[in-house]
């Protein structure tokens, strides 16, 4: 960690207490400081965000390195997916990263539609726009809640789990389920929104920004938060890069990297958002960058909703998409396709696809390959978690033990994703 | 318009004399005349006792004191975790029924509520997060994959039952924040109902203690 970085109380903190740590101690009355300690950390303990382990080497308070253990809620959903037909492969994708369930099955499902070449109409894009930038913020908002939780800030986790209800009602309204919804479809999104949805969505969408001024008035006012954030356990771009990291992470080191803008899918391209990007990619920055999405969330979401164009929401495709309801009472043919995919599935022309998406961790890419038949040769998820978690070494090497837990919050690892 | 109290004027001469009643009650001296209250003798003087006096065994005062203030473990394995934070938060507030206590340490827990799956490898670490509570101590298994693998019916996951007792299971991919506290709630009848002494009783594992 370079001097620079470092706010003033930390300065003088290290120039009082910690400043021969830095040379090597002369032998002595100090000889014992100068012991590694190895450390358990978790996997349960509650500022892991899951159960993440941590095998963290200590000199006296400073970490100097630190082993991320994984696999503890590693639930074999890669080989499940293997076994099922390729619809029914949605709810076991979706539970990967608990928190982005949207983005799980748009990723999936956006493979699979590359794959027998199906295109999404411009209503089902747009739903899955909107319901994929609510995810997003509710994402943050656990984000937010707990990792201020982590810092001492015991309030704002009621609050932003205040507004998250309110997302949640919405999910709730259109698909029925709080979490783990299963709205997105091969070739569209399940159902249309209901009546109602739309006025509780522009409450919300008006609410929401002044609840983000509130939560960065309670936190940027803060001395403790501030503290515990500025200037610690920075990383530059470069490096960020060469680790493969991407997402919020990157962006705070001032990298303004995000598939929306470079690859646009699902008609991004149709909005008007900025990239909310920071400087020098320390903890402050990495919290600011992700407050200040959810006001660019709130954006996305407000064009998605006025500009929301009439038409079916999935995929005329009967092949792929279930027939509507209605018709199996009057059409032979949608019966027949009725039973063919429910209990067969649609089978996929052989080959493989990447499809990468930004997720609120970053950049969630999903790997599929068909060998002909109704079920996928393999599946693999790219989770952006698992990948951004071994820059976690590299930002906290040389800083105190109690950084170390207000990075790995600013990390926001979900070890559903990592273990999957 | 006259205003006039229900049922006509009151005869202030009668309030004057209720009044006095319950003065002279709290007093303990007796009333003369035809408001003196009647002395209680026999069956009623059973009956005033049964109808104004609570009594019970310590057993079921400590069990009734226990069931209302769980102090659970801050512990969330997966999905059913979000929603374990929805129960404590503002909307469902599980303070208003005494369990907002979030406990770190197993060691000042006595409720373990698994949200989430358990994979293979987590199974001993829960196991001994399950030990190290002290007695009384009670498990709320959360969702379908705690108890039952839930969607994943593979090799990677195991049922909480297969290696710790649970007293309640909570079905849902993940339960909503009102089927958890519906289970802590039918947790709480049961500790009410069966004050015991541990989960060995419970489950008629006596005599498998860990032996040092």
């Amino acid at each position: 960690m370079s001097p620079a970085g470092l706010s003033d109380y930390r300065r003088r903190e290290q120039s009082v207490t910690l400043s021969q740590l830095d040379e090597p101690l002369e032998t002595g009355e100090h000889e014992t400081s100068q012991e590694l300690l190895t450390l358990n950390f978790g996997p349960h303990h509650p500022a892991t965000h899951g159960v993440l382990r941590l095998l963290v080497t200590l000199e006296s308070e400073i970490v100097r390195d630190i082993k991320p253990v994984i696999g503890y809620v590693h639930t074999g959903i890669e080989k499940t997916a293997e076994d099922k037909a390729y619809w029914k492969v949605i709810p076991v994708i979706e539970r990967m990263d608990y928190l982005a369930y949207y983005f799980n099955a748009m990723a999936y499902c956006s493979a699979v539609e590359t794959l027998v070449e199906v295109e999404v109409p411009a209503r089902g894009q747009y739903l899955r726009v909107i319901h994929l930038e609510l995810n997003r913020i509710a994402s943050h908002l656990i984000w937010l809640g707990t990792s201020a939780l982590d810092l001492g800030a015991v309030s704002i986790f009621l609050y932003c789990l205040r507004e998250r209800e309110m997302i949640l009602d919405l999910f709730e309204m259109s698909s029925g389920a709080r979490m783990h919804t299963r709205y997105f479809q091969v070739g569209g999104v399940i159902e249309d929104i209901p009546a109602g949805f739309e006025g509780k969505l522009r409450e919300f969408l008006k609410v929401m920004p002044k609840r983000a001024d509130e939560y960065s008035a309670i936190l940027n006012s803060n001395e403790i938060v501030l503290q515990r954030l500025r200037g610690v356990c920075p990383l530059d771009a470069e490096s960020l890069l060469g680790l493969g990291v991407t997402g919020p992470l990157l962006r705070a080191a001032g990298n303004p990297w995000d598939l929306r803008k470079a690859a646009p899918y699902s008609s991004y391209g149709d909005f008007d958002f900025k990239i909310p990007i920071g400087t020098v990619g320390d903890n402050y920055d990495r919290y600011a960058v992700r407050l200040a999405e959810i006001y660019e969330s709130v954006k996305i979401i407000e064009q998605a909703l006025d500009g929301l164009p009439e038409g079916p929401h999935i995929t005329a495709d009967r092949k792929v998409a279930l027939p509507p309801r209605h018709e199996l009472a009057t059409s032979m043919e949608a019966l027949i396709h009725h039973f063919k995919l429910v209990t067969e599935g649609f089978r996929v022309p052989p080959g493989e696809v990447y499809f990468p998406i930004e997720s609120p961790r970053g950049e969630l890419g999903c790997f599929v390959r068909s060998d002909g038949s109704s079920k996928p040769a393999r599946v693999h998820m790219r989770d952006p978690s698992f990948v951004n978690l071994q820059a976690a070494s590299h930002m906290v090497k040389g800083s105190y033990i109690a950084d170390m837990i207000a990075t790995v919050a600013m990390l926001d690892p979900i070890l559903g994703g990592i273990d999957r | 318009m006259k205003r006039e109290r229900l049922g006509g004027p009151v005869d202030p001469s009668k309030l004057r004399v209720r009044e006095l009643n319950a003065h002279q009650l709290l007093r303990g001296s007796e009333l003369e005349g035809p408001n003196r209250p009647a002395h209680l003798e026999g069956e009623e003087l059973e009956r005033y006792v049964e109808e104004r006096v609570l009594t019970t065994t310590l057993d079921s005062a400590v069990a009734w004191a226990r069931s209302n203030s769980f102090f659970p473990l801050a512990f969330g394995l997966a999905c059913c975790a979000m929603e374990q934070f929805h129960a404590a938060g503002p909307r469902m507030d599980i303070a208003r029924f005494g369990y907002e206590a979030f406990r770190a340490s197993p060691r000042q827990a006595d409720l373990i509520i698994l949200a989430g799956r358990v994979s293979i490898k987590m199974a001993p670490i829960i196991r001994r997060l399950y030990d190290q509570m002290l007695e009384p101590k009670w498990a709320i298994s959360m969702g379908a994959c705690c108890s039952s693998m839930g969607v994943f019916n593979n090799y990677a996951l195991v049922p909480a039952d297969k290696f710790m007792p649970i007293d309640v299971h909570v079905p849902g991919c993940p339960p909503r924040p009102e089927a958890l506290m519906h289970g802590v709630l039918k947790l709480r009848d049961l500790v009410q109902d069966n004050p015991d002494s541990g989960w060995r009783e419970r489950y008629g594992a006596v005599g498998t203690e860990e032996r040092p």
